[in-house]
């Protein structure tokens, strides 16, 4: 950001500070005006060990985004300015600039809401529809056009929604448009069925594309549909809900111009009670990658659905050393989970009571068939699915965690997973094992925290990851070394966080990548963090190499890329 | 660098100007109870009390550690304040399957909704989770902060006996 555009936001700040401290009736008369801004900055310096990108002398990057808001009774609208000048190592180049990209009105009034220009939405489970931000993945496919949300009876919701996606700072090409209604049978028949401990809820949704046919050799369907129904049953501490969606034929890069229809039914279903819980979710997703852009190469840009992903969602860095994602073109598989609570008093509850969960996921390539040319001429689907069975597994995880209060003081949290990965078609899209192995890993956490006075405390934590790798044995390159692109052996890290004060926070840490089977990258990823938190305010800088995942320190989780250098970062709301 | 380092004092600058929640009522959103149906944040209500709007994800070790160190107390600050907590997860479709039966199992008794579409989150500028507000018994936000640090709920106990008692808060 030039000293110039510093200014000019500074100025509109001051005008937002001098109307909030203004006259409070006046403001009553004129409406409330709100906002946040966050700036992450890094100076990365080159490291050739860990492999940080070539930067081209901009070793200086940044991410900044700032939202103001102002709303009156029913009546909003807001901006969002966002900078990325260029972006931070681990985002998207596409983003590079300045600019606003995100601005709305909207109105409620009774049964109706209106929104014009930029919005987020989801139907369903997002299987037809998601517009979504993510600001610290610097996702966001936000919609821009407009929105109107209809509630003509209690208990009855209707969206529709036309707009084209946002792809970087212009729109998509293509445009989007979706219909959606919602029937919640309890409170729309409540003279009958209002009494009923069963709540049950139906939805059904229809999103369709359009995108101009300019392919010299394919004739392609410029409109795809993507319908979905869904149902959910509540009853007491028990829930059911699925969705069933198809698609129609979608031609696209991502599916390797398949004109197969696409298909998903996804179901979950939960038991709670105090102190007890039971998950179980399950899903079959074939070809239901749905982008605005059939083109578009970059998996996260123009998407306008969401394949769900029930994996769990990891915050200790090494087990989430290979976080798994929904395949964007199919699987088969599902996660369960059991949380249970020894009560206080009870012999493994001791004074302050224990939590156990136990989780499970594996998912699997879909059993499919390729199609040769005689067999595919007419309709080219490229594959048939055998639903019945199942292919290529594509990752497991099995975990096991426990936490337990000792004492007033003293917490620990004790963690062990297994999960097996298959890098070569989960990440790399290649069937080539030997250059990208599948894992196996076992992995460890220990996490103590010791509030040794009101308000001050320690956390110790270290995590270990141990990896098996097939295909130890690999091919030598030009210069002799062993050539291993994708085998990194075993890590093991600490973590120490002091918060003397409530404000204050001090982390240093280190992950050792001490026995990859190259051994001039059996290195030391140190980093060193400090905090400042008061009210919404909190300002960060740490220094230190820093690998990709989401990375949770001084109160606060967020997704990073990987790194070397000097960050700071400032996030605050008014 | 030198870029990094005016940039930072500009914002520290402007920022040592801010505070937050002077008075605002609630902002309207749309928003889920645990029961699927659909709600505005317009009704949330605790008749003239004081009221914590509290922000999470099941995902947040942070979040879940505040929760389960305000609901220690949580029995005993409900009788002497009549305080309402109001838990706002911010799950995704990714997880927002798992909210009810975390709710459930941590015995938690607040009021929780499940902000799915991020409605809410967005209306309260929300950055990133935890993120506490508290809102006063005329329904205005009058405090909030953000991240949380092992006995962070004492300044918050605090604040809400200040509340109830008509008492301002100091920022």
């Amino acid at each position: 950001m030039s000293i110039k555009s510093t200014t000019r936001l500074l100025f509109i700040f001051s005008i937002c500070l001098f109307y909030r401290t203004s006259n409070a009736q006046l403001k009553d008369e004129l409406g409330a005006i709100h906002g946040n801004f966050q700036i992450d900055a890094a100076n990365y310096q080159r490291d050739t060990i860990i492999g940080t990108p070539e930067l081209e002398g901009k070793t200086f990057r940044y991410n900044a985004f700032g939202n103001i808001n102002y709303q009156k009774g029913g009546f909003s609208a807001g901006v969002r300015f966002e900078s990325y000048n260029p972006p931070m190592l681990g985002f998207l180049d596409g983003y590079k600039g300045s600019g606003v990209p995100y601005r709305f009105a909207r109105y409620q009034h009774k049964d109706i809401d209106i929104t014009v220009g930029n919005f987020y939405e989801q139907f369903g489970s997002g299987i037809t529809l998601r517009a979504y931000e993510n600001r610290g993945l610097l996702y966001d496919n936000a919609l821009d056009g407009m929105r109107v949300i209809f509630t003509p009876k209690k208990g009855i919701v209707l969206k529709g929604l036309v707009g084209k996606q946002r792809t970087y700072f212009s729109l998509s090409e293509g445009v989007v448009r979706g219909v959606d209604g919602e029937v919640n049978l309890m409170e729309l028949f409540d003279s009958i069925l209002g009494k009923s401990k069963t709540k049950v809820i139906l939805g059904g949704s229809f999103v369709s594309k359009y995108q101009q046919d300019q392919s010299p050799t394919l004739v392609l369907p410029e409109n795809v549909g993507n319908s979905a129904g869904r149902l959910t049953i509540i009853r007491g501490g028990f829930n059911f809900n699925a969705e069933y969606a198809y698609k129609i034929n979608d031609p696209s890069y991502e599916n390797k111009n398949s004109y197969k229809e696409g298909q998903a039914i996804i179901a979950s279903t939960s038991y709670g009670t105090d102190g007890f819980s039971i998950m179980l979710s399950g899903k079959m997703i074939d070809n239901m990658s749905f982008k605005s852009n059939r083109d578009m190469q970059t998996p996260t840009i123009n998407l306008i659905n969401y394949q769900p992903d029930f994996s769990k969602f990891h915050t200790y860095s090494l087990m989430a050393y290979y976080p798994y994602a929904t395949q964007p073109n199919g699987e088969v598989g599902g996660t369960g989970e059991i949380q249970y609570k020894f009560k206080k008093g009870t012999l493994l509850g001791g004074k302050y009571g224990m939590d156990i969960t136990i989780n499970g996921s594996s998912y699997y390539a879909l059993d499919t068939t390729g199609l040769n040319q005689s067999q595919d001429s007419i309709r080219h689907l490229k594959y048939s699915t055998n639903y019945g069975n199942v292919g290529e597994k594509y990752y497991h995880d099995f975990n096991i965690e426990i936490t337990k209060k000792l004492s007033k003081k003293l917490k620990i949290t004790l963690m062990y997973a297994n999960q097996f990965f298959n890098q070569s078609l989960v990440r790399f899209g290649t069937p080539n094992k030997e250059e990208h192995p599948d894992v196996s890993s076992h992995i460890g956490v220990l996490d103590i925290t010791w509030r040794y006075k009101t308000g001050s405390s320690i956390r110790f934590e270290t995590q270990g990851f141990f990896g098996e790798y097939d295909y130890k044995e690999h091919k030598y390159d030009a210069n002799g070394d062993k050539n291993i692109t994708s085998n990194t052996g075993s890590w093991i890290s600490g973590l120490i966080e002091w918060t003397p004060t409530t404000h204050w926070s001090i982390t240093v840490a280190d992950q050792y990548n001490y026995n990859n089977p190259v051994e001039i990258k059996r290195v030391h990823y140190y980093f060193g963090m400090i905090g400042y938190t008061n009210g919404p305010t909190r300002v960060s800088i740490s220094y230190g190499r820093q690998r990709e995942g989401v990375f949770c320190a001084g109160g606060v989780c967020r997704q990073v890329p990987s790194s070397s250098g000097l960050t700071l970062s400032i996030s605050s709301s008014f | 660098m030198k870029k990094l380092l005016i940039l930072s004092s500009a914002i520290i600058l402007s920022l040592s100007a801010f505070t937050t929640g002077d008075g605002d009522k609630i902002p309207s959103a749309n928003v889920k109870k645990l029961d699927g149906s659909a709600t505005n944040s317009n009704t949330f209500k605790n008749d003239g009390k004081p009221m914590i709007i509290s922000f999470w994800a099941t995902w947040c070790k942070p979040c879940k550690k505040e929760l389960d160190a305000i609901n220690e107390e949580y029995a005993e600050l409900v009788k002497e304040t009549g305080v309402k907590l109001i838990a706002i997860s911010i799950d995704d479709a990714r997880s927002s399957g798992k909210v009810v039966t975390d709710v459930k199992v941590k015995g938690w008794t607040y009021e929780v909704y499940i902000d799915e579409n991020q409605d809410f989150k967005r209306a309260m500028n929300v950055n990133n989770v935890p993120h506490t507000f508290l809102v006063n018994g005329d329904g205005e936000i009058v405090w909030s902060h953000n991240s949380y640090a092992e006995g962070d709920e004492e300044k918050l106990f605090e604040n809400v006996r200040k509340l109830a008692k008509g008492e301002k808060l100091a920022h």
